[in-house]
């Protein structure tokens, strides 16, 4: 519970973001100590989660860096429903209102972003009972049998579909054998039927039959799903691999909107405190806070800077009708620069990005030349003969490529299950999809080796290393590395 | 409302996996001398290689990045990307392979170190557990000198005396004490008992001593402090370099002299003589000569009367002696074969070739294995 001091605060600030149109689960603040804090975001967010050595790491690498004042946690807001959003006990006022405006646009975000509209609203519960099973299942195999597994189970968790949240299958549709003929009078038969295009049917009905004798039929995305299938799993294991894939799934649309996310929660709380929260007297403060968010590190993109830039720039763009083919045929730099048509569609515009888009599209859609220009972006490399990282490009295409190379699939690469009886000996044979960037071979090794531990036979990657095919096995015992013809998929 | 003890058990099984590292890594650790640099405050930073957990990703040296910012074309980052900002830019190499450095206390690592090698804890020698005495204020008693009165405790007699008696009035609350009432501190002599311990270093710093050489016998002697240290409640280290005489120096000094010349061992072992009897008394100390050198001495005349301050003078005044033989290109390591001959048999010899920094682990253990 809050102390009412606070709570006015919140109360205030509540129906401030009511008016300004933001949509929100109900949000429960909590205030905390920086050692609670510490220990809510080793858990990413959770009161509870399973045993796990590595939020002990995450718990040790927050708390040092509060220790030497490197950094402080100021905000951390769960998506639930309703949602549960934590204040650091010690904050100054003006850094409390700073963050309850920013966690009420990210529980808008939460509620009404498409991506998230297939996230467990319960999963404060279901972190709980996830915690709860495995706690027993530590009880009956002990702590190093189960910390290893989920170890194993880890290195896979990026090994989802994305998408697949969002696929309605209908049910298989099963092809009835021959091919189908129209009806006709048997004088009419070669032209209503004619015998070529029987036979065309024929074949990629053959073709067809062929595939679906193949194991997975479709090259699988959702490896982890795959696994859960048809890995020779015991019960508890296959019930901590569909845990892992549950949270991964619940995690992955805050991943693929960080900076829309992050960048809309700024855009709210500089907007609140600025019209309506402030007190004159904390004007100042506020300002260093803002700017703190707001700052860029080592030429490193800030997504808070970035998400807010960009749907500034998009509220104006709309503000002034700069969108359309008018706008986008107009090749006179002075009336670019002047144009103003008055429609005032900025504020709606917004609100429907939020709505619709996830940070790949975003950016796809709205980084504009002149917008790169403005916030002096770059592409950056390493230079193999300089042994540094250096600035490459400030051109726009370039940049936009780069942002959206990272972006998709949230910077991992795409990896298919492509056979799962390769060799006709029942190998795992996974597939990189080559996009211009080659594969880590060594955290690659690590990942078949997890693999190994639960398909328990043989496992193999294809990918593209230098140019050329390599087909990457492990056994259980050694690695092998082969040249192959890499085929795309 | 959490309770803030539900990390502690991931936390203490983090701790748990870090101390494996280490240990399992610790053969490297004691070759490669990263962590004597970093010592200070009683703490070490030791990196732990990867103990992330493995997935599929991008090399990070391939992928490159967006940024924002001054600068052209060309111009470096300022070391950028090696240790990625944590929570900045978009995904991508930004996450970047932060090895990760854990802090060790001295004790923690002595702990590990004795485990690892198992070594056996060190029984300071009966004759030489002295007890100081120390007083300390520490009890009340009934008669002492009125600088010593103790303010309260005498009041509260008086109160007591003057409740029991029925002349204490609540309203008019007057307290007078009476002899009786008194109460004075008194010392309790307290006795500790102290295992003081000091390690002579005594080094050749002869033209045949070559950086290497020197950089083992640094790293060796910094194992050697963190054990020696974990088993003493104090520990002094001296310096003692030579060629053809010895002085001694600071630490500094004795780990960057380079000098040049002949090698008269003796003069070492004279000056470290000397040291332990002016200011180590047998009674009081555990004392620990290391001598290290490529085992080129002079003279065997010199050899002859090293042996004998060896045998008379030092070896009765030490827990043990240790001598390291470090494999220099030019000397001829006639030494140790010289001491393994005429202290065959002496438990309290310790000697051990060094051939190079793999061998410190074994030499080390050696050094420390007899656990006096």
């Amino acid at each position: 519970m809050l102390p009412k001091h606070l709570r006015d605060i919140q109360e205030f600030i509540r129906e401030v973001a009511i008016d300004y149109g933001l949509d929100f689960f109900e949000t429960i603040f909590e205030v905390v100590d920086y050692r609670q804090i510490n220990e809510i975001a080793a858990f990413g967010g959770f009161p509870t989660r399973y045993p796990h050595w590595r939020f002990g790491m995450e718990y040790e690498q927050l708390s040092k860096s509060a220790e030497y004042g490197l950094s402080k946690i100021y905000e951390m807001v769960i998506n639930n429903d309703p949602s549960t959003a934590y204040l650091l006990e010690g904050n100054n006022l003006v850094d409390q209102k700073t963050v309850i405006a920013h966690v009420y646009a990210h529980v808008d975000f939460f509620k009404n972003n498409y991506w998230f509209s297939k996230t467990n609203r319960k999963m404060m519960d279901q972190m709980a009972n996830h915690a709860t099973k495995v706690r027993r299942y530590v009880d009956r195999k002990g702590i190093e049998i189960v910390e290893d597994y989920i170890d194993t189970c880890l290195s896979l968790e990026n090994l989802i579909d994305f998408h697949s949240p969002f696929i309605e299958r209908s049910a298989e549709q099963k092809n009835e054998p021959g091919v189908a003929k129209m009806d006709a009078k048997e004088y009419m038969e070669d032209f209503i039927n004619p015998e070529d295009y029987l036979n065309r049917q024929k074949e990629k009905m053959l073709e067809q039959e062929a595939k679906s004798r193949r194991f997975p039929a479709e090259p699988a995305r959702d490896i982890m799903q795959f696994l859960i299938h048809y890995a020779p799993l015991e019960d508890w294991e296959s019930d901590i691999l569909s845990m892992i894939r549950d949270e991964a799934y619940y995690f992955a649309p805050q991943r693929q909107t960080k900076i829309m996310n992050e960048g809309w929660a700024s855009y709210w709380h500089e907007k609140m405190l600025t019209t309506k929260v402030l007190d004159l007297s904390e004007a100042i403060d506020f300002a260093d806070i803002h700017s703190g968010v707001l700052a860029t590190a080592n030429g490193q993109l800030n997504p808070y800077k970035l998400g807010v830039e960009l749907y500034q720039d998009i509220e104006d763009r709309w503000n002034k009708g700069k969108f359309g083919r008018e706008w986008s045929e107009c090749d006179s730099m002075d009336e670019r620069e002047d144009w103003d048509k008055n429609l005032g569609l900025g504020r709606d515009k917004i609100f429907e990005v939020r709505k619709l888009y996830n940070d790949v599209s975003f950016i796809d859609e709205f980084l504009t030349p002149e917008f790169v220009r403005r916030a002096k972006m770059y592409t950056f490399g390493y230079n193999e003969k300089t042994s540094d990282w250096e600035i490459q490009s400030k051109e726009f295409k370039k940049i936009k490529e780069q942002m959206l190379n990272q972006l998709t699939n949230s910077g991992s690469p795409f990896i298919y299950v492509r056979d799962g009886n390769f060799r006709n000996r029942a190998e795992l044979l996974l597939h990189h999809k080559f996009l211009g960037t080659q594969l880590d071979i060594n955290y690659a090794k690590g990942v078949l080796k997890a693999l190994h531990r639960v398909w328990k036979r043989p496992v193999n990657l294809e990918t593209l290393i230098e140019d050329e095919g390599l087909l990457l096995s492990y056994d259980g015992k050694e690695y092998l590395e082969e040249k192959i013809t890499y085929e795309a998929l | 409302m959490t309770k803030h003890n539900k990390i502690n058990q991931d936390h203490r099984r983090f701790k748990q996996i870090v101390r494996g590292k280490i240990k399992q890594n610790l053969r490297e650790y004691m070759t490669q001398g990263e962590l004597t640099g970093k010592q200070g405050k009683k703490i070490v930073k030791i990196p732990i290689p990867r103990i992330d957990i493995p997935r599929f990703k991008y090399g990070s040296k391939e992928s490159g990045g967006t940024g924002q910012g001054d600068g052209e074309v060309g111009d470096s980052m300022g070391g950028e990307g090696e240790e990625g900002q944590g929570g900045q830019g978009p995904a991508g190499n930004q996450e970047g392979e932060h090895s990760l450095e854990v802090d060790v206390s001295m004790e923690e690592l002595a702990e590990l170190m004795g485990e690892e090698l198992e070594l056996p804890r060190i029984e300071p020698r009966g004759t030489k557990r002295l007890e100081t005495i120390r007083e300390k204020y520490t009890g009340i008693r009934t008669i002492g000198p009125e600088s010593l009165r103790h303010f309260k405790r005498t009041y509260k007699e008086a109160l007591k005396r003057q409740i029991s008696l029925d002349s204490y009035d609540p309203d008019n609350p007057i307290i007078i004490p009476i002899r009786e009432d008194k109460r004075f501190r008194s010392y309790k002599e307290t006795s500790l008992p102290q295992s003081n311990a000091v390690i002579i270093y005594m080094m050749d710093v002869s033209g045949s001593m070559g950086e290497e050489q020197k950089e083992i016998v640094r790293i060796e002697s910094f194992w050697l402090d963190t054990w020696l240290q974990s088993q003493y409640k104090g520990l002094e280290s001296r310096f003692i370099i030579h060629d053809a005489s010895a002085r001694e120096v600071d630490r500094e000094t004795f780990f960057h002299t380079r000098e040049s010349g002949g090698t008269m061992i003796s003069s070492a072992y004279k000056l470290a003589l000397n040291i332990i009897e002016e200011d180590y008394p047998l009674e009081d100390w555990n004392v620990y000569p290391f001598h290290f050198s490529d085992g080129d001495n002079w003279s065997s005349d010199d050899t002859t009367q090293c042996m004998s301050i060896l045998r008379d003078g030092i070896i009765p005044r030490s827990n043990m002696f240790c001598y390291g033989q470090v494999e220099s290109p030019y000397g001829s390591g006639q030494f140790i074969k010289d001491l393994r001959e005429a202290f065959e048999g002496t438990e309290e010899v310790v000697l051990s070739e060094i051939k190079d920094r793999d061998a410190i682990y074994d030499s080390i253990k050696e050094f420390l294995g007899k656990g006096l």
